[in-house]
């Protein structure tokens, strides 16, 4: 177990090394820099090319990368040109507002999918089964942008049940409970509009894998050893079928990211998602890279933490 | 001294194909004592299993009429709790591929003691552990302790299909079910595991119903045999009769297939055509007509009843009286056309 893990993560090293490079090649290649568009025009051409030169601009890319890289490492990720302070302090609350908007669209995905899940595979090809199968093809045709606007408007403009943007009511002092209340109360919306169409893949992959493994032989053998129909689903099927969704875990992070993006820009919601694509307008380079990073970070992570999941609980993937 | 454990009176299983019944196992009537040792045998698709199924109550989705008696009481169509009460306590069944048969997320030792601790509520769990050893061992697993507590991934095939047979005789059942319980299996582990069968099936008094298609098996293992043919019975004997002087068509046809070493042979004698399918079966005639053309149509019944010829010796179909295999240049003809 601990063996497999070390192993598992030693080779996440490489992988955040490939990532890294290819996230700042890719962020130089994209056309302009920062002082293209955001410096007083009636500076002299000459001066703008000086500050360049002075900057680094025109260094070689490995030179430029080692420079970023020594950086990174020691979390100093440079400064932002539009807001003029360092990336890493501009992206610490940030990360903590993203943090818990996914950790409660999970919770959210999670809560759907497993009860209607296994109500599909149990059922399936009955009306229950048809309902929820409906449901998951709904869900996944539906643009992730066009629904949350819908349900901006309806819970948020129309019904005013939730608030329409921020993270928190301004003038609340952080530590307190209303702080906490009054955060939690901010992500339940957005939360919930992603977890709603994003929970389609999870309800599907178990309700397939519900269906595949009641028919395995094993299962039989369960049933003539007498057990009731309760305790068969509960021991046999559900646990095995729960397995894929481990191997799932680290995907439904990766999408997490991509619906955030743009979840957190119509929700007004202040997280990395609304950052990187205000940074990438702008070209503020070192929050694009900052956030692209972080962002690769957490995927290459959410593959290592599923990998972990599925060696506990499944016993063939423990190598010795 | 043959005492009545389990009686099949006509039953007909049916599996629903779109919206119409199909029978598998169509008309069965059979029946097994106590420490007899009764073989089903015939090729694939021939509804053996699903007449194991139906002993059982594993089938879903299927019809089943007619009766079982298993020491006297109807199990076919009683409630699921009924059902569990029986299954795994008074009846057994080990199942075709060790491979596939065991949770591979659960350890070996959980997965016997569950068949204890399903009909015995009050036994500690320690009692229960030291129980599925001594199981363990009874079945001839090594080093009893440390499988335990493996998973079935680390065993063997017929180290598997060891535990399975452990798991089906935790609780001392009267009725073994063995659905081809060497099919999967290499020769050498075979007849272990035939060996194992029928020692715990004197050590237990218990009746025996083994499938299989293997003759090998059942002259080695069996005390009477039953011969099915697409769903239906078409001969039932002793294993001494059957083989000194089987009668029905198909059964000498089996017999015929078997590989002999001792005579030079250009080829193998095969059984032309293959079963047909379920929705393709002639429900009335002779069913093994269309596979022994050469025989006259006015030599089968036209419905086939089981007629006993010597006492316990029945045979399906009139058409055994007049049966002889086909010459051999006119096979060749045949063959060399197709």
């Amino acid at each position: 177990m601990w063996k497999f893990s070390v192993r598992r993560i030693m080779i996440m090293i490489p992988q955040l090394f490939v990532l890294s490079v290819l996230i700042f090649v890719l962020a130089k290649m994209m056309p302009g820099d920062a002082l293209s568009g955001q410096i007083d025009p009636n500076i002299d051409p000459a001066r703008i090319e000086e500050i360049r030169q002075e900057m680094g601009w025109y260094d070689p890319w490995h030179e430029q990368y080692a420079r970023w890289i020594g950086g990174v490492i020691q979390w100093d990720f440079g400064q932002s040109f539009r807001f003029k302070m360092p990336v890493t302090e501009l992206m610490g609350q940030r990360i903590e507002n993203s943090f818990w908007l996914s950790l409660v669209t999970l919770i959210f995905t999670y809560l759907i999918a497993i009860p209607l899940g296994i109500t599909s595979g149990r059922y399936n090809d009955t009306l229950r089964d048809s309902l929820i199968t409906g449901y998951s093809y709904l869900g996944f045709a539906t643009p992730i942008f066009i629904f949350a606007l819908v349900m901006l408007w309806v819970f948020g403009f129309q019904l005013g049940w939730f608030p329409t943007s921020g993270s928190v009511t301004p003038g609340l002092v952080p530590g307190t409970f209303d702080y906490f209340v009054s955060k939690v109360y901010h992500l339940i919306l957005p939360a919930l509009s992603m977890a709603l169409i994003t929970t389609y893949s999870t309800i599907q992959y178990l309700r397939n894998e519900i269906i595949d493994t009641k028919q395995k032989d094993f299962i039989l053998l369960a049933r003539a050893k007498g057990a009731s129909e309760s305790r068969v689903y509960n021991r046999h099927i559900f646990r095995n079928s729960l397995l894929p969704i481990a191997a799932f875990f680290g995907f439904e992070i990766t999408t997490l990211i991509g619906g955030s993006i743009f979840i957190e820009n119509i929700f007004g919601y202040p997280g990395m998602g609304q950052l990187l694509i205000e940074s990438i307008s702008l070209r503020d380079y070192s929050v694009v890279t900052a956030t692209t990073l972080l962002f690769g970070m957490a995927a290459v992570l959410g593959a290592l933490l599923s990998d972990i999941i599925l060696s506990i609980v499944d016993p063939r993937i423990r190598i010795k | 001294m043959a005492e009545k454990l389990l009686e099949i009176k006509n039953l007909n299983t049916s599996f629903r194909i779109r919206d119409d019944y199909y029978a598998a196992v169509d008309d069965v009537s059979l029946t097994v004592n106590k420490n007899e040792v009764l073989a089903i045998v015939g090729e694939s698709g021939c509804g053996k299993s699903a007449l194991a199924f139906s002993i059982m109550g594993l089938h879903n989705r299927t019809k089943m009429e007619g009766e079982i008696l298993f020491k006297g009481e109807n199990i076919v169509n009683i409630s699921p709790s009924k059902l569990n009460k029986l299954r795994g306590k008074s009846m057994g069944m080990i199942f075709q591929d060790p491979l596939t048969a065991l949770n591979p997320l659960m350890i070996i030792g959980d997965q016997i003691g569950e068949a204890l601790l399903l009909h015995n509520k009050e036994l500690s769990k320690t009692k229960r552990k030291e129980k599925v050893i001594d199981l363990l061992n009874k079945v001839g697993i090594p080093r009893a302790e440390h499988v335990y507590e493996q998973f079935p991934h680390e065993l063997s095939g017929g180290m598997r299909q060891r535990v399975v047979i452990a798991t089906a005789i935790a609780n001392e059942p009267e009725l073994l079910i063995a659905d081809e319980p060497t099919t999967a299996l290499d020769v050498t582990i075979q007849s272990q595991i035939l060996d194992l069968i029928k020692d715990l099936k004197e050590d237990m008094n218990s009746g025996v119903v083994l499938i299989t298609h293997d003759l090998g098996v059942v002259a080695e293992m069996a005390d009477r045999v039953a011969v099915m043919y697409a769903g239906q019975l078409v001969e039932i004997a002793d294993v001494h009769t059957l083989f000194e002087e089987p009668l029905h068509p198909y059964t000498k046809s089996l017999f015929n297939s078997v590989p002999n070493a001792n005579e030079e042979q250009e080829k193998l004698h095969v059984i032309q055509g293959i079963v047909p399918s379920l929705q393709n079966l002639p429900r009335t005639g002779c069913r093994f007509a269309a596979r022994i053309p050469w025989i006259d149509a006015s030599q089968h019944e036209e419905h086939p009843e089981l007629h006993e010829v010597k006492p316990g010796h029945f045979v399906r179909c009139s058409c055994y009286k007049h049966f002889h295999f086909p010459e051999e240049s006119k096979e060749e003809q045949h063959h060399g056309i197709s």
